[in-house]
């Protein structure tokens, strides 16, 4: 054996949008990072399986670190969005209230949204609700509007923040499953599925695994319990039932059943919220369902004639206390960023900042890169601004831009070519889904699977 | 700018019933008028990878299988002198007989003097039919099957359970054996099969796969890679695992009409097809539909026959024969008949293509007693040798209903 190479300074354990955001973050100073996950994918937990709001943080607990960095995440994030090309689109929202005591709550929503430091909501009658959203079923009885919250594509998120962080010298690791660390006096080896990974310092950002990992540095302080949300995506023909987000008014179980437009100009349904005890438990069942399509049939009947185009289900790292667990450990070397459950996504680059703080509080010398490379330009998989397939000038220098593969999402045969060439490429099917969009449609592959397939194995 | 076409015709789809349209058109219109456009590399619809023998009976008197048929087809359409574009994606309307077109060469737009709507039918995916549970890879449908069968020649599992027992199922069967996959179990919802007595194409061959009827699946399992399905009989409420590492959700059609929907068109109720006429004129002035887009879904030979009235009728509207005739008297299907098409029967319109009313029963009667009614009056009622059965489309014949007052109430049509 050749001699062991010197360790990162950082290694991030996890590669989902925390983790990413976090080594984009660390790569951006004089340090060597390593992000690692233990799928063959960055973004494959939670960060690909959620309802893909780019939260305000209006109706956070004020005064948490959460409401802190939702708030803070969603300008930054928005930013970034801007800059890379994440599809955003600036819906609003709309919290409905159904029932006298839901519209009683209101004013104290709108107070705790101003507490919050979101001064834009404003009290909407029921006539307001439904000139808004006229295809809302009958008994709306006012709302407030959040003008605010927008959609956004949590997968070109994730990928982005990756991409970055490795043109910005971070080692990728994928395949990386950590089972232990072993302390040593200048650096933590990590024992994982794939070798050694030996770092100064590292982070936890392993969502739902966080607790388990945050054991192997021997700590014993909380507990993670996966709350499962499914979700139901519509067809496209049901996109102009949902010009903006409805949302229900918020109990203490979570956020509750909404109705969403995405970004790739479907209507979604979900999600629902149940604990389970199994970490990789992302099935949907036949309660979800029904329950889901109950409350689907009193929000917006209309809905439900359209079609299903998917259906899938996300695990929230939900823990025993009602905040973001950030904590560093000076000793050990370590940070943990767990208890990120539902509002990860729109934080994540807030998250990502204040675990550079907290790092640099540690002991962790933090000096800025001076020549950074340019933020990269990403894919564009959003309906709201023009795609391969109606770009004029792009299909004339490459036809492969009019070559339409996947006609239910309009995927051309460049796109599924710049994916696989990318420095991130997809490692099979749904990896490339979630980089083109390519057999998410209605059809489910009925027409282009063998030909996405084919290209998937020619590879780059 | 992109460039502009304006042929006196567009086809969308060349399937079975656009490549027949655009045939019977060709020759009787002048050079170069008639232009087909198709979004895959190659014209010719499902059948160009339905690689076994049942087609072309009714519209070519010989039998064929999908490719030869796909093949002969298209020749046909482009001896008669139609042009063909494959690789051409109708992305949308620009304007009440013009639509977008993205190709590798450049975006087209084609504004014409009527459209054919021909963009067939697809079968319904898992999420549409709301099967819970895991969801791993090996969950298809028939046309994926056959599409990365025969078009790419991958193969699928080992043992395969496939969901439904009409005939594009054994159609899936032929294809998992040709593909080296056991099919252990097919299951029905029906009490029996629905392609009962009726099946005639050589799936018979396949027969021996046991059939579970009353059976649906409740449930997908396997995390990473598919290992089996629950299902459960609809009786007794008994549930059971199935080994498999595919699973073929077959039949359970729906139109393909995001064009027809984009263009606001009216919709024929239960179907969700554009709404036509018995001159399969939909509600847009000037645009025609044709093939199973507008009865998901019957054979190929049908669809083809719709192509070729529709021609017909896209000439004498393009001849000028007068505006179109009177709102006309809709055509309603009674339960357990879901669907009927065409759907509207103006003054002065031809019989539907073929003579015959096509319609879809949610359960098999095996005697049909089918009557017509209008206003309180029976038009005519018979009952028919073959079975009304869910998953085939039910064929009434036309004089049935022939003797309605064109100017009177709904036309309804029970059993
Ligand atoms: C139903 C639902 C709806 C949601 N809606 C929204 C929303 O609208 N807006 C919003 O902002 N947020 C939303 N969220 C929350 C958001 O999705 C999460 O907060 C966020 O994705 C968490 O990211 P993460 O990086 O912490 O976790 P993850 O994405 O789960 O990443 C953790 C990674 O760690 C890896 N890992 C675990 N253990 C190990 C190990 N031992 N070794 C190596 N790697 C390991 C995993 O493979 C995984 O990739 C929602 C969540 C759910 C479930
Ligand atoms: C597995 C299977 C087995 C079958 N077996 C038999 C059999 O043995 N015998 C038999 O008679 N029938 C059989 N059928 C039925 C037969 O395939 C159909 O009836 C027939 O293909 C219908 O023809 P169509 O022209 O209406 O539509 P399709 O064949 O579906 O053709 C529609 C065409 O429109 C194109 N299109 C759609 N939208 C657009 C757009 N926006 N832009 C450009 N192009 C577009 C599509 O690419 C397609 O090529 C089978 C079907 C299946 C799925």
């Amino acid at each position: 054996m050749a001699e062991p190479p010197a360790p990162y300074d950082v290694a991030v354990v996890g590669a989902g949008v925390v983790g990413s955001a976090v080594a984009r973050e660390l790569a951006g100073h004089e340090l060597t990072v390593a992000l690692l996950d233990a799928r063959d994918d960055v973004g494959e937990g939670t960060s690909k399986a959620n309802t893909a709001l780019l939260h305000t943080g209006f109706d956070a607990t004020p005064g948490t670190l959460e409401s802190r960095l939702v708030r803070r995440g969603y300008a930054l994030l928005s930013a970034y969005a801007e800059a890379t090309g994440i599809p955003v689109e600036r819906t609003g929202a709309l919290l409905v209230a159904w029932t006298d005591e839901e519209l009683a709550a209101l004013p104290r929503l709108h107070d705790k949204a101003v507490a919050n430091g979101y001064e834009h909501c404003a009290p909407l009658t029921a006539g307001e609700v439904y000139a808004q959203v006229p295809a809302l079923g009958p008994g709306a009885l006012g709302g407030l509007a959040v003008p605010g919250e927008s959609v956004i594509c949590s997968w070109t998120t994730t990928l982005a923040l990756a991409t970055e962080a490795r043109a910005r010298g971070a080692a990728v690791l994928l395949g990386h499953r950590v089972e232990a660390a072993e302390p040593g006096p200048a650096a933590t080896t990590l024992r994982t599925t794939a070798g050694d990974v030996a770092a100064r310092w590292v982070v936890n950002a392993a969502g739902l695994a966080a607790d388990t990992v945050d054991g192997l540095f021997g700590h014993d302080r909380f507990t993670v319990t996966p709350r499962r949300g499914e979700l139901l995506v519509y067809d496209k023909l049901a996109r102009p039932l949902a010009p903006r987000i409805v949302l229900p008014v918020p109990t203490a179980r979570g956020k509750g059943v909404l109705i969403s437009p995405t970004v790739y100009g479907n209507v979604m349904l979900g999600p629902t919220a149940e604990d389970v005890a199994d970490r990789g438990d992302t099935a949907t069942t036949a309660a979800g369902y029904d329950f889901l399509l109950a409350r689907g049939r009193r929000l917006m009947p209309r809905l439900l004639a359209e079609e299903v185009t998917a259906a899938y289900a996300g695990l929230r790292a939900a823990i025993d206390r009602d905040d973001y667990l950030i904590e560093a450990d000076p000793e050990r070397r370590y940070l943990l960023a767990g208890g990120i459950r539902s509002t990860g996504l729109s934080a994540s680059l807030a998250i990502a900042e204040h675990v550079r703080d907290l790092l640099g509080a540690a002991g962790l010398g933090l000096v800025p890169r001076t020549r950074l490379p340019a933020p990269p330009r990403m894919p564009n998989l959003g309906e709201s601004a023009p795609r391969p397939y109606r770009d004029e000038e792009l299909i004339a220098r490459d036809g492969a831009y009019g070559r339409v593969i996947c006609f239910c999402e309009r995927v051309t045969e460049g796109e599924i070519r710049d994916a696989l060439r990318s420095p991130l490429p997809p490692a099979g099917p749904d990896g490339l889904r979630r980089r083109t969009r390519a057999m998410n449609g209605r059809c489910q592959g009925f027409s282009c699977a063998g030909e996405v397939e084919a290209l998937l194995e020619a590879g780059p | 700018m992109s460039t502009t076409l304006t042929p006196d015709v567009v086809v969308v789809g060349a399937g079975p019933a656009g490549l027949t349209a655009a045939a019977r058109l060709a020759p009787r219109l002048p050079p170069g008028r008639v232009l087909v456009l198709d979004r895959e590399r190659a014209p010719g619809g499902i059948p160009r990878h339905s690689d076994h023998t049942g087609y072309g009976l009714r519209d070519l008197h010989r039998v064929l299988d999908g490719p030869g048929y796909a093949r002969l087809l298209t020749e046909r359409a482009a001896a008669a002198g139609a042009e063909i574009r494959t690789e051409a994606t109708v992305t949308g309307w620009a304007g009440d007989r013009a639509v977008d077109v993205t190709t590798p060469r450049g975006l087209l737009r084609v504004a014409a003097r009527a459209v054919v709507l021909a963009t067939g039918a697809r079968e319904r995916p898992r999420p549409a039919r709301l099967i819970p549970g895991d969801r791993p890879p090996g969950v298809l449908t028939t046309g994926r099957l056959q599409n990365i069968v025969h078009l790419h020649g991958r193969s699928p599992g080992r043992r395969a359970v496939v969901v439904g027992a009409e005939p594009v199922s054994w159609s899936a069967v032929l294809t998992l054996r040709a593909a080296g996959c056991t099919t252990a179990l097919m299951t029905s919802e029906h009490a029996v099969p629905e392609s009962y007595a009726a099946f005639t194409h050589p799936g018979r061959l396949a027969l021996g796969v046991p059939v579970a009827t009353r059976t649906r699946v409740v449930r997908v399992v396997g995390r990473g890679r598919l290992t089996g399905v629950e299902i459960e009989h609809l009786d007794t409420g008994r549930r059971r695992t199935v080994a498999c590492d595919t699973l073929v959700l077959t039949g359970d059609w729906v139109p393909e009409h995001e064009l027809a929907r984009a263009a606001g068109l009216d919709l024929a109720p239960g179907s969700a097809a554009p709404l036509t006429d018995t001159a399969l004129r939909t509600s847009a002035p000037g645009v025609f539909a044709a093939g199973n887009v507008l009865h998901p879904a019957d054979t190929a030979d049908v669809a083809a026959l719709d192509g070729r009235h529709v021609a017909h009728q896209v000439l004498r509207a393009l001849a000028g024969h007068g505006p179109v005739p009177g709102p006309g008297v809709p055509l309603v299907a009674d339960a357990p008949l879901r669907w009927v098409a065409p759907g509207l029967l103006r003054p002065g319109d031809p019989p539907p293509p073929r003579g015959r009313l096509l319609l879809r029963s949610a359960e098999l009667v095996r005697l049909p007693r089918v009557t017509a009614r209008q206003d309180g009056r029976v038009l005519g009622r018979r009952t028919l040798p073959w079975p009304a059965s869910p998953g085939r489309v039910f064929r009434v014949p036309w004089g049935l209903a022939a003797g309605a007052d064109r100017r009177g109430g709904p036309v309804r049509i029970g059993l």
